[in-house]
């Protein structure tokens, strides 16, 4: 592994080193490295490129890293991963994707990533994506999140996307049963001419199941956001989504809620706020020293941390 | 040591918010007060920086600062705690400290600063300064930030308002021991008896003229009389007018 992917590991993974527990490593479009433990165990599909990751029932504290790494200009990577999670596990999953482009054709990534968590299995997912490079190929990334979530599961997925990706259609569909909880933070921030769409859609099927999806986010320069929230409660459920976003300069963003109540006890609430910085934020920070530049800075990574 | 030469501030014609203002601030603790609508805040931020005066010059220790931004001021010495505290998504009360003070501020620290304000530290210091905290929580976050930053000239804007009479006596002592061990001057706005009490300098304004200027001996007993003797008829007169206007 050279010192770019390095990089990109260490951005998108957290990861200076090999990371302890079960891991798989994709690195411009093949397997660079994986490792395996005796209740997390990693195969590689046969019908299409991607991996199964499946977790044995009862798995305790125990952590998955899938990052993807590309540094080829011009590669087209589509990866198809699935999480089988057994019952009353309660595991980390980390993935993320970086892309270095120094070319001048795209680089794409797609992960299609399907997760099944058994009876009351607990999942805490995090994905982040990052890009960089100075070449004019453009960094695009698609992830595709599928998510059931058995009766008393819970998931809770963090989705970064900071810098450099020029384009991405995040679609994250779940499925809920009885009692079962989901919880979707998504941050992002976009600059120059980049666009980010995200589209959430989440079915509330199970008695007492409960969703609750926030977007924060930041649009700069000529940047474009779009996010798309649609919640269906069809049994006795409570359900909230929430787009909290700061406009700056000629950016535009889109917020388009969709509740639907299939059932009387479905409980559904959406809020949403698109704004460009207080003044008077900006204004607290500049009486404590700061220029006006500075106090933007502060207000953005703190209202994206 | 301020100085405010001639200041004037007209929001449109034929309406002065302030007219003529000439004050020395050399003093440890001068308190500001007078009715609501008097000009008070506005002057406070004209000194700050945030409001550009008609007319006038500025002057911190000699040197011209009226065409200062906010930021230069700041750098320069001079710390505002605003009437209504601003909310801050996402940054953390330690984050805010971390910023008044110009450095990296310890926990350690930050608790230190949080305790002198009555603020149960370890509660506080990691938590956003967001729409959780009460606005009583938020004013003293906000006179903590003064005390982090330790500035040669400090403002602050009714630190009572929106703090229970309660918390209120705990700030007193606040500023009992600002006045005691903070080495700047202390320009502060308030309608509050007890704070008027521990002013080296009272001066009244209203209707955007500086009515009257002297030591607490000279100015308190005619101001009590003239509002019906008691912290709390001046408070309620207060309520009353900024309901009006």
């Amino acid at each position: 592994m050279d010192i770019i992917q390095r990089t990109l590991l260490e951005e998108v993974a957290g990861l200076h080193e090999v990371p302890e527990g079960a891991y798989n490593i994709r690195a411009n479009g093949e397997l660079d490295s994986r490792h395996t433990t005796a209740n997390i165990n990693i195969v590689t599909k046969e019908d299409k490129p991607g991996i199964d990751i499946i977790i044995a029932p009862g798995t305790k504290h125990e952590s998955v890293h899938i990052p993807v790494i590309i540094s080829q200009t011009g590669l087209q990577d589509l990866v198809y991963n699935d999480f089988i999670v057994g019952e009353d596990a309660d595991v980390t999953i980390v993935a993320g994707c970086g892309i270095h482009n120094g070319g001048d054709q795209d680089s794409a990534h797609d992960g299609i990533h399907s997760f099944y968590l058994g009876k009351n299995a607990k999942v805490r997912y995090v994905e982040k994506h990052y890009g960089s490079g100075d070449g004019n190929g453009r960094n695009m990334m698609n992830p595709t999140t599928i998510i059931e979530l058995a009766e008393g599961a819970s998931m809770e997925m963090e989705t970064v996307q900071i810098k450099g990706i020029d384009s991405t259609t995040r679609v994250t569909k779940a499925r809920l049963r009885e009692a079962s909880s989901l919880v979707i933070k998504e941050k992002i921030m976009t600059h120059g001419s980049q666009t980010a769409i995200t589209d959430f859609s989440v079915d509330m099927d199970g008695a007492g199941s409960s969703a609750n999806v926030m977007s924060r986010s930041v649009a700069k320069e000529n940047s474009n956001q779009k996010f798309v929230s649609v919640i269906n409660g069809n049994n006795r459920c409570a359900g909230h989504t929430e787009c909290d976003a700061i406009i700056m300069d000629n950016a535009s963003v889109t917020a388009l809620p969709e509740l639907t109540a299939n059932h009387v006890d479905a409980n559904l609430i959406h809020e949403a706020a698109i704004g460009k910085i207080a003044g008077e934020q900006l204004i607290k920070l500049m009486t404590l020293g700061l220029t006006e530049k500075e106090a933007e800075e502060q207000i953005v990574n703190g209202f994206l941390k | 040591m301020l100085e405010l030469q001639n200041i004037q501030y007209d929001v449109e014609e034929n309406r002065e918010i302030l007219k003529d203002i000439n004050l020395k601030i050399e003093e440890r603790f001068v308190a500001v007060t007078g009715p609501n609508g008097g000009g008070k805040s506005t002057l406070a931020k004209i000194i700050a920086g945030i409001v550009k005066p008609t007319a006038g010059r500025i002057l911190l220790d000699g040197e011209d600062i009226t065409e200062c931004s906010i930021t230069e001021r700041a750098k320069r010495g001079i710390s505002y705690a605003f009437q209504q505290p601003v909310r801050f998504k996402g940054l953390t009360v330690k984050d805010l400290l971390t910023l008044a003070a110009g450095k990296n501020t310890s926990v350690q620290e930050a608790c230190g600063i949080l305790s002198e304000v009555g603020l149960c530290a370890r509660d506080y210091v990691n938590r956003e300064v967001n729409a959780s905290l009460s606005g009583g929580e938020l004013k003293r976050i906000e006179i903590a930030m003064i005390i982090a930053r330790g500035t040669k000239f400090s403002i602050f804007d009714e630190p009572e308002a929106g703090i229970d009479l309660w918390s209120f006596n705990s700030l007193i002592n606040v500023f009992e021991k600002m006045y005691r061990e903070m080495g700047g001057s202390i320009l502060i706005i308030s309608h509050q008896e007890r704070i008027l009490n521990i002013a080296d300098r009272i001066i009244l304004i209203a209707d955007g003229r500086v009515q009257k200027s002297g030591t607490k001996e000279e100015i308190l007993p005619e101001l009590l009389a003239t509002t019906g003797g008691s912290a709390c008829d001046m408070l309620l007169s207060k309520n009353e007018k900024s309901k009006s206007g």
